[in-house]
């Protein structure tokens, strides 16, 4: 079509004319076909607008202050834990790693720091300002949409009520899958020009694994804030809330536990039965807590060396090779936490869901 | 026609079917009764102005047309469909502004419209022609590309308009538009709606409690009071419901009132009863000296009356019933009751 319309200028007037006739039949034959293909319109007009919402969302994070401030951190930190990792790898990564770990120097990246600097690894780094971006995506999700009065208008739009708190999470949880693999890879890059080693496959794989689990990881918190954002008016309240349990978990669950464990002991002496009954039962009383199946999860995926994430027996150690576990195997026994993940970020974003769905659209009451 | 249930009549054509239909609706919050077995039908083209005090259940009411509220029984009927089942195709006919409406403050106006029409389904360009002729509409034009945030109440409410029509309604519904803008604004608001409803052939129900503001531009009014449409009809006709007793009521206000005067006025045919404000009443804020209660229209023979007297007329005027004096004497029948 463009090359005959870029030589009619030489041509004659008539010719371009016919160019135009061709042009209004396809045209005619165009609207012709519309209706036929469209098929369902309005559930296709819907998912549509939800498109824009999400659109429109994240067009909001990516403007907003507190997203770049958040970043500036977050940035910050990562390119700390980078130095702080190669250094470590530079100065001692040879005479420490003799055996197995030898093998996947490239997952150290992630996960090794310098004594000497005190600067939390990526992993580290990510398990702790991971919940807060989520917190900051979603804590007046809702809540400031109800203040500002835009909350009426919008749902008097021709959309389903559930296509806004979708498309709430949805655009949060773009952005964050977006700065996670964003700092991930970054992660990776800046290893490769710095240390000049070259992951295997497996590594990446591993990588790629660890990322998308933070994915989940920071979602959830993200879901909690968006539920905190529904059943509070004040956007301060959800914000102080979701923080609150951001640090019960990474501070107070610990020591709570601690204190359960040492309430509970049992003696050094006693059978190894009761032994292994008590410290199944702090590991599955850790295990309530998000921010430990995070942990278990990356610690496995990105040390193959990790066998086992709760007690083992003599017996079930019989045997065994001391290797790395493959990738599948350790995929197997990270299987749990990361469902235990999935599903409480489900349910809050299924009490999120129902919440919403009930609540009375007011302006500003 | 006080009907507290049955149907209200409309004034338009039998054969049509109204645009808006309620049907017994009722909502209940718990033991409160928000919205009592409420019956409204309203024709296409029509401006019907919900009129009540404050927490009246005139946004409930509203809430319900639009499926945002399930009712807690009885039947609404927009456009030919059911608000609580197909809520979706509702919206598409219904523009409706909330009372306080609110918009991305850190977003332009045209953003801010474009983003609605899209969210209505419109293409982008399409949208983005609709909103420029909309800006230039409702006057914002120069506004455009301004952050709302920076907007003045009347320049929202104005845009919160523009918002309503960008999807092409067939109704719109507008909660309290004139709250908190002043008077030129008001009087500009109102003249915009009056003059969209006749060139597009748009069905208007706006709620308000400024009466005075809603009766210009109102074809039909219903009076709401705690959940219950206790009058419904134009204003005439709210009138001449009030002036059952078959009075016309005449103010006087002169100088140099006298008892023969007086004496004189009552002496002319058909002349009732003299009334005198009492110390406090508006009327004598106004400069009525007296009310003439008389059978029939007798304003210029009063007149005579006192200019023979010597006195100096200042104002004479036949008494007619506005929103204001139907929504109290209303209000006064309900206490007697």
């Amino acid at each position: 079509m463009m090359q005959p319309n870029k030589t009619a200028a030489s041509r004659s007037f008539k010719e371009q004319l016919r160019l135009d006739e061709w042009r209004e039949r396809a045209r005619k034959l165009w609207t012709e076909l519309r209706p036929g293909g469209e098929g369902n319109p309005p559930r296709e007009r819907s998912s549509s607008s939800f498109w824009v919402m999400v659109q429109k969302e994240i067009g909001d994070h990516l403007s907003s202050w507190r997203f770049g401030i958040l970043m500036g951190i977050i940035v910050l930190a990562c390119i700390g834990s980078i130095y702080s990792a190669v250094s470590a790898i530079r100065s001692g990564g040879s005479s420490a790693s003799g055996g197995a770990g030898d093998t996947f120097l490239f997952l150290k990246m992630y996960t090794l720091t310098s004594s000497a600097l005190a600067v939390p690894s990526f992993s580290t780094f990510l398990s702790w300002l991971g919940p807060l971006i989520g917190i900051t995506l979603g804590f007046d999700a809702v809540n400031s949409e109800r203040n500002k009065g835009t909350l009426g208008r919008l749902l008097s739009q021709p959309i389903y009520r559930d296509d806004f708190i979708k498309a709430k999470f949805v655009s949060a949880l773009v952005i964050i899958a977006v700065v996670v693999f964003s700092l991930g890879l970054l992660v990776m890059g800046l290893g490769l020009f710095t240390i000049g080693y070259p992951p295997t496959p497996e590594e990446f794989a591993r990588i790629l694994i660890f990322l998308l689990i933070a994915v989940v990881y920071i979602g959830f918190w993200l879901c909690l804030s968006i539920l905190f954002s529904i059943r509070f008016r004040q956007a301060a309240t959800s914000a102080l809330s979701s923080i609150a349990i951001w640090l019960f978990f990474t501070i107070f669950y610990g020591m709570i536990i601690n204190m359960i464990d040492s309430a509970t002991a049992v003696s050094q002496m006693a059978a190894p039965d009761a032994q292994l009954r008590q410290m199944n039962l702090v590991l599955t009383l850790n295990r309530l807590s998000p921010t430990e199946l995070f942990s278990e999860t990356i610690s496995t995926m990105l040390s193959p060396g990790v066998r086992a994430l709760g007690p083992l027996t003599m017996d079930q150690l019989v045997g065994a090779i001391a290797s790395p576990l493959s990738l599948g195997q350790s995929l197997l026994l990270i299987w749990p936490q990361l469902t235990g993940l999935l599903a409480a970020t489900m349910i809050c974003f299924g009490l999120s869901y129902v919440l919403f769905m009930r609540q009375e659209v007011r302006s500003r009451a | 026609m006080v009907t507290e249930t049955g149907m209200t009549p409309t004034p338009s054509a039998a054969g049509e079917r109204p645009v808006i239909e309620l049907v017994q609706l009722t909502k209940k919050y718990g033991e409160a009764t928000a919205v009592d077995h409420l019956n409204l039908s309203i024709a296409r083209g029509e401006i019907f102005g919900l009129l009540g005090p404050n927490g009246a259940g005139k946004t409930t009411t509203i809430l319900m047309m639009l499926g945002l509220t399930e009712p807690t029984s009885g039947q609404a009927r927009i456009c030919g469909f059911d608000p609580t089942r197909e809520a979706l195709k509702v919206k598409r006919k219904v523009g409706y502004l909330p009372d306080d409406v609110g918009f991305y403050e850190d977003r332009t106006a045209l953003d801010n419209l474009v983003y609605t029409a899209r969210l209505n389904g419109v293409s982008e360009q399409e949208a983005l022609q609709r909103a420029k002729a909309l800006l230039e509409k409702t006057g914002l034009a120069d506004n455009a590309g301004k952050k709302v945030g920076a907007f003045s109440r009347g320049m929202r409410q104005r845009l919160g308009l523009a918002d309503v029509l960008i999807k092409n309604p067939e109704v719109i519904i507008l909660d309290e538009p004139t709250l908190g803008i002043d008077p030129e604004g008001v009087r500009e608001l109102l003249a915009l709606i009056s003059s969209l409803s006749r060139d597009e052939k748009l069905t208007v129900l706006l709620s308000s409690h400024h009466l005075h503001q809603v009766q210009q531009i109102c074809d039909r009014v219903g009076l709401f009071v705690q959940g219950k449409l206790i009058a419904c009809g134009d204003i005439r006709t709210l009138s001449k419901q009030l002036d059952a007793d078959g009075n016309v009521y005449i103010e006087v206000g002169a100088k140099g009132w006298t008892e023969e005067l007086a004496r004189n006025i009552s002496g002319i045919e058909g002349v009732r009863d003299i009334r005198y404000p009492q110390q406090g009443d508006d009327e004598l804020e106004r400069g009525v000296t007296a009310t003439v209660v008389c059978e029939r229209d007798l304003t210029a023979q009063i007149a005579e009356a006192v200019i023979q007297k010597d006195a100096e007329l200042v104002y004479i005027r036949r008494k007619e019933y506005g929103l204001d004096d139907i929504y109290h004497r209303y209000f006064e029948k309900r206490g007697e009751s």
